[in-house]
């Protein structure tokens, strides 16, 4: 494995996201009917810290729930690894709300698609937006962020890294080149 | 630990890490069940076989609402109306499903050990739903699940099983499954209905009710399947509920929180009585419902196994 570069620090995290925070509330006029959703396992983290951020700001508490997607994935049926199926914890009904989705990478975009998929099993929501900490480009799906934290061009065979406190104990974002 | 096996065939089979494995997985799926749709794409384009040769309502019903669930394609076959009465064998049987691209064989069988000879004579997954006096892996993984929920552990626990002990695959799982995952098992039953050199499992044995209910977390009350009565070995009705039946009066000496479980279906006025049955201390419903998320893991995860095998 070559070195890793650090492309974000605590600081930059903290920064990106009290600055979508702010942005959420600027797109939406307020928080009348906003929830948050994070896609697990980072995206979860990362909607709880704007939540916070957002009832630091607004002065009132904003739901956020947890989707995992792998039972929407569209490569489970390949040899792919298997993966663990984690808890849905949506609490609240989406129906005419202002979802704001939340994860750390974008990419691909399929995991994006697979949540759409999950959450509109769930209801109706009024609209879907999309937050995530980085964009890394590569799209293969016609989906797109509404808030981002920072743009990291990238070439496929680098890994972008998100580490966070709640599970990674230290909060970075690191981009290395695949061996 | 990813699982890797295409068959679900007992608990014997299994390590504890697999077994944790499925419960974990089925706690994430028992939430499907609670959305207004109550569906995932998951097992989408995957069909399976309900191959039934026992009657079953409840386990059948139970696996086919958990592989809709799943989005998978489930067909029932029912024997007494299939080819099986022409003299078709068993494999034969298997053979045509596989040949007809299902991809899971659920099965319930008369005679032990009969899942395990279709899983080799097969590459498609087939999953145990009760084979002789054999196994019942689901029900044990059901009734390990619920307890799980209740009191939050396994390991430590002591748990009795009352009933037809030696006439019951569901005791056999749950002995397997309960002894891997650390608690003590006590079986209490009439003499005749103890199978022999059922110690070596590392259960204890009673014969006395009372003794075994007082330091039990749980209770797994047994059907007494008057059904398999040949004649010979089954005590009275009412001489067995005197004896072994679940009655309030007995649970008062037991532990306040006692958990008691049911397979079911429940003979009232046998193995327990009404007032247990639908007492605060029963969870025999609430089994049923985790009974459908306990197989949705396990239908994902043979699905799953067989996909990165090949």
């Amino acid at each position: 494995m070559k070195e890793k570069v650090k492309i974000l620090d605590k600081e930059a995290i903290s920064r990106s996201i009290m600055r979508i925070s702010h942005e959420i509330i600027e797109k939406n006029k307020g928080i009348a009917d906003l929830c948050l959703i994070g896609i697990r396992n980072r995206g979860v983290y990362i909607a709880r810290r704007l939540a916070e951020c957002i009832k630091h700001i607004e002065g009132e508490e904003v739901a956020s729930g947890a989707l995992d997607i792998t039972l929407y994935r569209d490569d489970l049926a390949l040899a792919s690894g298997q993966p663990l199926v984690r808890k849905t914890e949506i609490d609240f009904d989406i129906n005419d709300k202002n979802l704001v989705l939340v994860d750390d990478v974008l990419y691909t975009g399929r995991t994006i698609r697979a949540a759409l998929d999950a959450l509109i099993d769930f209801g109706r929501p009024k609209s879907i937006q999309l937050a995530v900490l980085v964009d890394r480009g590569h799209r293969e799906l016609p989906i797109r962020a509404d808030f981002v934290g920072k743009n990291i061009p990238t070439s496929k065979k680098e890994i972008v890294e998100v580490r966070l406190e709640e599970s990674d104990g230290s909060d970075e974002v690191l981009i290395t080149e695949k061996e | 630990m990813p699982w890797t096996k295409k068959d679900l065939l007992g608990l014997e089979y299994l390590t504890a890490e697999e077994i944790e494995l499925i419960l974990e997985t089925a706690e994430s799926f028992k939430e499907v069940s609670t959305r207004e749709i109550k569906k995932v794409p998951a097992l989408r384009g995957k069909t399976a076989v309900n191959l039934f040769y026992e009657p079953s309502t409840r386990t059948r019903v139970s696996f086919e609402v958990a592989a809709k669930r799943l989005s998978a394609d489930v067909i029932n076959i029912a024997t007494e109306t299939s080819s099986v009465r022409k003299g078709e064998t068993l494999i034969d049987t298997g053979k045509n499903i596989q040949a007809l691209k299902a991809d899971i064989i659920i099965m319930r069988h008369n005679c032990s050990g009969a899942a395990n000879m279709l899983a080799r004579a097969l590459d498609i997954s087939v999953i145990n739903a009760g084979d002789g006096w054999h196994e019942h892996p689901t029900q044990a993984l059901l009734d390990i699940f619920t307890l799980k929920e209740k009191l939050g552990k396994i390991k430590g626990l002591n748990v009795t099983i009352v009933g037809d002990i030696a006439h019951s695959r569901v005791a056999r799982s749950n002995i397997w499954g309960l002894t891997k995952l650390g608690a003590q098992v006590t079986l209490c039953a009439p003499e005749m209905l103890l199978p022999v050199e059922i110690e070596k499992t590392g259960a204890k044995i009673s014969s006395n009710i009372d003794e075994a209910l007082k330091n039990a977390d749980a209770i797994n009350v047994l059907r007494m399947q008057f059904e398999r009565d040949e004649g010979a070995a089954f005590p009275e009705q009412l001489d067995y509920y005197k004896k072994f039946g679940i009655t309030e009066e007995r649970l008062k000496k037991a532990k306040k929180d006692i958990v008691v479980m049911h397979p079911g279906p429940i003979n009232r006025g046998i193995e327990m009585s009404s007032e247990v049955a639908d007492g605060k201390n029963s969870v025999i419903l609430e089994q049923v419902t985790n009974g459908i998320a306990v197989r949705m893991a396990v239908l994902f995860l043979v699905a799953q196994a067989k996909e990165a095998g090949q």
